[in-house]
């Protein structure tokens, strides 16, 4: 498993410096200039600063993967996918550049190499779906620059649940899935997998995915029916991200829970009893 | 910083602000950010989350549901029981610069008494929580919530160490302080409060209750009001010094806490939105201290002409 990049202790105000449209979501943007570079998997806890108001929601940080970090000046400018669908969204997707973002992290197990995940293997084939996309645009450009051969299979259920591929992925070689057909594959990413899992060289990569819980679970199910390696990145409801709360709990193969947000998010696929976790995907 | 250390039932703490048991895992924490987190450890005394007789894979998911300036959880106690605790997670604890108070509760009297025996003779055991708010599987009902459970309880326990023993009161009552009280009487050596106040939430769409075991307890904000004033009601009809907690987020709400007659005060969820809310907490209340050219906390003062 590979080694965990530490968070600074505690909470740091950075700038939001962009927050632009993609489809139908918004990409923003901060600078980072305290903390260090994280690895492809890890996430921080994210703050606005005018959390609360009316309603007095959000109150808790939200846990994001990060989708891009960069080397900037001043620090390290990191870049994070969202979709407003709730209090906590809604105020990410709405920040303004000038404004303050309070992070915590980088935090939790980041995705390991191919050659972690299965031993003698060279490729990797990364499955995202919806906003699950992000830790993946990440995850891609540190494998490219290691040299990694890869096949990358994104999803999307319609024209107003997609964006991100474009900025995030730039004009690599991307497969697209869509529920309503509107863009690649109509239909599931899983089904790209499942005739990608048919080919020769299947077993010559090793599987990471992110994406919503109905995707990661058909993906966890193609990886045991061919016992290949595969890694998730999951998401659960958490109030810390750092081991405190006890709110994430994932149940594991060998029965009892593990905490996701020190434990995971990056979790081996055989790890997990099953990706249909209550409460998970909100 | 100006000297705020004080002593609370016989442990020297450098300043007044704890943590509130079950709202900062130590261990995991340092996992995060590594061993910064010792050298600029937030709270002056370290509460454990709550350790069982036996261990316990706690509850199901989902174990959250976040409130208007609130959280409520339903985790359900997840540990690794006594032998685990003592085996893996006390020796770890030790590193901590500050002493240790250990939170235990057993669904029995016999439970608690193995808790306490066990941890009678740890030197690294600065003092013992008892974690009340469980039903006495023999009664059916919950220990903290009967003045006279929670006397017996206290009987039976008191001599099995000479650590003080701290009572952590539920809210979920409608006389705190008679519970307070039978807890002074039989032996107790402070009392923490409160706890989390019972909560349930529903799922938007299936109407359904949305956590996995049904319902669980309030924290944050939103309960602050309710924990200040049973903070001073008990203060008003005990002796003993008090911890005080419930939604403190800022060095002002400590104030208030502390001239609501509390000795200390924890911050629990507060530290969930920033792992070093409590140091936030205790400069500002530092801050509020001199401005207010109060040299004294008022409990402190307490602490000390009560014993």
């Amino acid at each position: 498993v590979s080694e965990r990049v530490l968070a600074p202790v505690g909470r740091r105000r950075c700038e939001v410096t962009a927050n632009i449209a993609s489809g139908g979501y918004r990409i923003f943007s901060a600078l980072d200039e305290a903390g260090p570079p994280p690895r492809a998997g890890q996430f921080y806890m994210l703050t606005g600063e005018r959390w609360g108001g009316a309603g007095g929601r959000p109150y808790l940080p939200r846990a994001f993967s990060v989708a891009d970090a960069k080397p900037a000046d001043g620090g390290v400018a990191l870049d994070f996918l969202v979709e407003a669908v709730g209090p906590g969204t809604g105020a990410l997707a709405a920040l303004e550049p000038g404004e303050g973002l309070l992070i915590t992290g980088p935090l939790g197990r980041p995705f390991s190499s191919p050659e972690e995940v299965v031993p003698g293997v060279a490729g990797a084939v990364l499955v995202g779906g919806g906003i699950g996309i992000a830790p993946l645009a990440l995850l891609r450009r540190q494998l490219a620059a290691s040299g990694v051969a890869q096949r990358v299979l994104l999803g999307f259920r319609d024209r107003r649940h997609s964006g991100g591929v474009e900025e995030l992925f730039g004009c690599e070689e991307v497969r697209l899935a869509s529920e309503d057909g509107h863009v690649g594959h109509r239909g599931y990413v899983t089904d790209l997998l499942s005739v990608l899992l048919a080919g020769d060289d299947a077993a010559t990569a090793a599987v990471y995915a992110c994406g919503p819980p109905a995707m990661l679970e058909t993906v966890r199910e193609l990886c045991a029916e061919r016992r290949l390696g595969a890694e998730l990145a999951m998401e659960a409801p958490m109030a810390c991200g750092f081991g405190s709360c006890f709110g994430c709990a994932m149940p594991l193969a060998s029965g009892g829970y593990m905490r996701l947000c020190v434990d995971g998010p990056v979790v081996r696929a055989d790890e997990v009893e099953t990706a249909l976790v209550a409460g998970s995907g909100h | 910083l100006t000297d705020l250390s004080l002593e609370l039932c016989g442990l020297r703490l450098a300043h007044p602000v704890l943590n509130g048991s079950g709202t900062f895992d130590a261990i995991a924490a340092r996992r995060a950010f590594g061993d910064d987190l010792l050298a600029r450890f937030p709270f002056s005394a370290f509460v454990s989350k709550t350790i069982t007789p036996e261990p316990r894979a706690g509850n199901p998911p989902p174990r959250l549901y976040e409130t208007p300036a609130g959280l409520i959880n339903s985790i359900g106690l997840p540990n690794k029981g006594l032998d685990g605790f003592l085996i893996e997670d006390l020796p770890v604890l030790s590193d901590l610069p500050v002493p240790l108070i250990v939170s235990v509760m057993a669904p029995s009297g016999e439970g608690f008494a193995h808790l306490v025996e066990g941890l009678a003779g740890r030197d690294q055991v600065a003092a013992i929580e008892l974690n009340v708010s469980c039903p006495n599987v023999k009664s059916g009902l919950i220990v903290g919530e009967q003045p006279s459970e929670t006397a017996a309880l206290l009987d039976s326990l008191r001599p099995l160490t000479t650590k003080p023993l701290i009572v952590k009161l539920s809210p979920n009552v409608a006389d705190p302080a008679a519970i307070a009280l039978a807890a002074e009487e039989a032996g107790a050596d402070a009392v923490s409060l409160i706890n989390t106040l019972r909560a349930s939430a529903r799922d938007p769409v299936t109407l359904e209750p949305w956590l996995g075991a049904g319902s669980g307890g309030l924290s944050g904000p939103a309960i602050k009001a309710v924990a200040l004033e049973q903070v001073a009601r008990v203060a008003g009809e005990v002796s003993l010094p008090l911890i005080g907690m419930g939604g403190i987020e800022s060095g002002a709400d400590a104030l208030e806490f502390l001239v609501a007659g509390a000795s200390a005060i924890a911050v629990g969820t507060a530290s969930f939105r920033d792992p070093m809310a409590a140091a936030r907490v205790h400069s500002e209340l530092d801050r509020e201290l001199r401005s207010r050219g109060i040299d004294a906390l008022p409990g402190v003062e307490r602490a000390s002409t009560s014993t």
